[in-house]
């Protein structure tokens, strides 16, 4: 099994039992529990105070922002969405980051469904089919894992420019980039996932005469919809916060440029204006925040399982 | 088809059709070749179930892989063999010293401090009441990209002159007390401590949500019988806890590691590698797009690549184990 083996989902093991004294328990009455949870309290402030004034500052008139620090506004509330309005639909210089925002959106959709598809084919290839130097090829796949994305870059690159594809579709090399680079850890997860069915369900299926394509679609996938959904979210946060990808492989082509990669030239190019960087910043972030807070439950499944991302 | 075509969503939308059909039709191959093929049926549904993703894997990175490697030896062009002059740049250019070295603390600091603190959090919080939310609390920036990121940190290490009202909360809260505000993102060398801050603020929680979940696999028959021996918590702590999680420990650290070898968007983001912050995969990125040297880039490239490997050996080593452990 894969990491997860290790690493039980956090909410079942919790209620599993509820009343017993863990070490965790006696590590803290040895730092004594005052002490603990004061700690435990500064850690958490600590880590959500940089997020909270960001947040906060996105809503102040541009003259309060750069003229007094965003805790003001707890005790002068001056509320204001201009910031979002200019830094979304104002002048291009200002960002304009709607249209990014939509580039993010054309690049993660594609970039998640498609490594997905193939990447549960091939899983389905690597557990269920039996063919001589399976295993050799299996763990082939998973070492790539290791091949940092600098070490493709390049003639990957290449590949695409000397083909002439992308002057009619611009996002086509993100796609692929983004789909190859994301099968190696995909495969491994969704094989570890579907090498825990059991092997009878298959069996009987297929002595009552059903193919590879039906036990694949009707036994295969309802069952694996779980764990599909749990690489799918991984992926789909990965796609959407990289920069990497997004930067090299749209060249200097603003048209098709992901959030990231305007975000990261707007923090050097306007690094003052922070009433277009603070609002930038969470344009970019309410997505992944939304599906990370709905689906955490899935994310941190994932996130266990995929600890191992190259 | 204008829309298809000139539309961005079009462009989405056309390409999930065409690879929405591309399967489809794989599929029914695979059906058919089940239905009538007799020898050959089993090639058929390995070459339409393994067959693409394996295809993609080597024209686009196992390809690409070898190509980089070779191109390390080549000049900037890639027309003209120039032995190991890349390698003996990457080491010895002005910046050299200080993009290894820097990379040196990233990836000495980022992995053990996250590591720690999430520890620490994990086992403060276990079985508090507000246990949940205050894992999302200290998880939250794992969503969060590392552009984002570095932006919401730019703002904390905000810097105005002495005479300003400052609006960076560090700088404020350091003016306050009396002393003169920091320039926190300019001063080398600690600017690099405040870059790696960032890191440690993102990987934290995900050291925390693992570990967390490794203390409460940990055997309760065996803290019970600690228990029943007197042994206090420290002793808990150091020999039953830590050796416990010790798997997961393992893998926490290297793939924290992993990830800091990589780092190149925070230095980009909140520096720029400017004030003498560069790292290794930054310069990578540097010489390769910016300056179009492909021969310097792909041997920083191969560089990465060499110090990853032991890391990602140690961490494959230790699943491995765990697998044995537990079956």
């Amino acid at each position: 099994m894969s990491v997860e083996a290790g690493v039980p989902e956090v909410a079942e093991v919790a209620t599993q039992r509820p009343s017993q004294r863990s070490t965790a328990t006696k590590f803290r009455s040895l730092v004594g529990n005052r002490i603990g949870s004061v700690v435990a309290v500064v850690i958490a402030v600590l880590w959500t105070i940089p997020t909270f004034g960001l947040f906060i500052s996105s809503f102040r008139p541009e003259e309060d922002i750069k003229s007094s620090g965003w805790w003001t506004f707890l005790s002068n509330p001056e509320f204001t969405l201009d910031n979002y309005q200019e830094v979304l639909f104002g002048r291009a210089s200002s960002g304009s980051l709607s249209d990014y925002f939509i580039n993010s959106l054309v690049i993660t959709v594609p970039a998640t469904v498609i490594p997905l598809v193939l990447a549960t084919m091939a899983a389905y290839a690597f557990s269920v089919l039996d063919w001589r130097g399976r295993d050799w090829v299996f763990v082939a796949v998973f070492a790539l894992q290791i091949v940092p994305l600098q070490m493709a870059l390049i003639p990957l690159l290449r590949i695409f420019s000397s083909s002439g594809l992308l002057d009619t579709f611009p996002y086509l090399s993100v796609w692929v980039a983004h789909s190859i680079f994301a099968l190696p850890l995909a495969v491994f997860l969704l094989h570890n996932f579907m090498s825990d069915v059991p092997k009878e369900l298959v069996e009987a299926a297929r002595v009552d005469g059903a193919g590879h394509v039906s036990v694949f679609l009707r036994i295969m996938l309802p069952l694996m919809a779980p764990a599909i959904a749990s690489v799918a979210i991984f992926q789909f946060i990965w796609v959407w916060n990289d920069l990497l990808v997004g930067l090299t492989f749209t060249g200097a082509n603003n048209a098709i440029q992901p959030l990231t990669a305007r975000l990261a030239e707007m923090a050097g190019s306007r690094g003052q204006d922070w009433q277009l960087l603070t609002a930038g910043a969470f344009v970019s972030m309410v997505l992944p925040l939304i599906v990370f807070l709905s689906l955490q439950r899935y994310f941190v499944r994932g996130l266990l399982a995929g600890s191992v991302k190259g | 088809m204008d829309f298809f075509l000139n539309d961005k969503f079009g462009q989405m939308l056309l390409v999930i059709i065409a690879f929405a059909a591309l399967i489809a039709v794989l599929l029914a191959i695979a059906w058919a070749a089940d239905k009538w093929v007799g020898k050959g049926r089993r090639w058929a549904a390995l070459a339409v179930f393994g067959g693409p993703a394996l295809l993609l894997l080597v024209v686009g990175l196992i390809y690409p892989a070898i190509r980089t490697f070779y191109m390390s030896f080549y000049d900037a062009g890639t027309d003209n063999a120039v032995g190991l002059q890349n390698y003996i740049f990457t080491v010895t250019n002005t910046g050299a010293v200080i993009a290894f070295r820097n990379t040196f603390i990233w990836v000495i600091l980022v992995p053990i401090l996250s590591t720690v603190i999430g520890l620490v959090y994990a086992i403060l919080i276990d079985r508090s009441r507000l246990e949940k939310l205050a894992k999302s609390l200290l998880f939250l920036p794992v969503a969060i990209s590392f552009v984002g990121a570095g932006i919401i940190w730019k703002f904390v290490y905000e810097y105005r002159g002495a005479a300003q009202e400052q609006i960076g909360l560090l700088n404020a809260f350091i003016t306050w007390l009396g002393f003169e505000p920091v320039r926190f993102l300019q001063d080398a060398p600690w600017n690099t401590l405040f870059l790696i801050a960032v890191m440690i603020w993102i990987q934290a929680g995900f050291a925390m949500v693992v570990l967390s979940a490794a203390i409460k696999a940990v055997p309760t028959d065996i803290i019970e019988a600690a228990r029943l021996d007197g042994v206090n918590a420290w002793e808990m702590f150091r020999n039953i806890t830590v050796p416990s999680i010790r798997p997961s420990l393992v893998v926490v650290l290297t793939t924290i590691s992993i990830a800091t070898l990589k780092i190149f968007d925070i230095t980009r983001t909140m520096t720029g590698a400017r004030f003498d912050t560069q790292v290794l995969a930054n310069q990578m990125y540097d010489y390769s797009f910016v300056f179009g040297d492909n021969g310097v880039g792909s041997a920083m490239a191969v560089v990465i690549f060499i110090l990853v490997i032991p890391l990602v050996a140690f961490n494959i080593r230790q699943m491995a184990k765990n697998r044995a452990v537990r079956g």
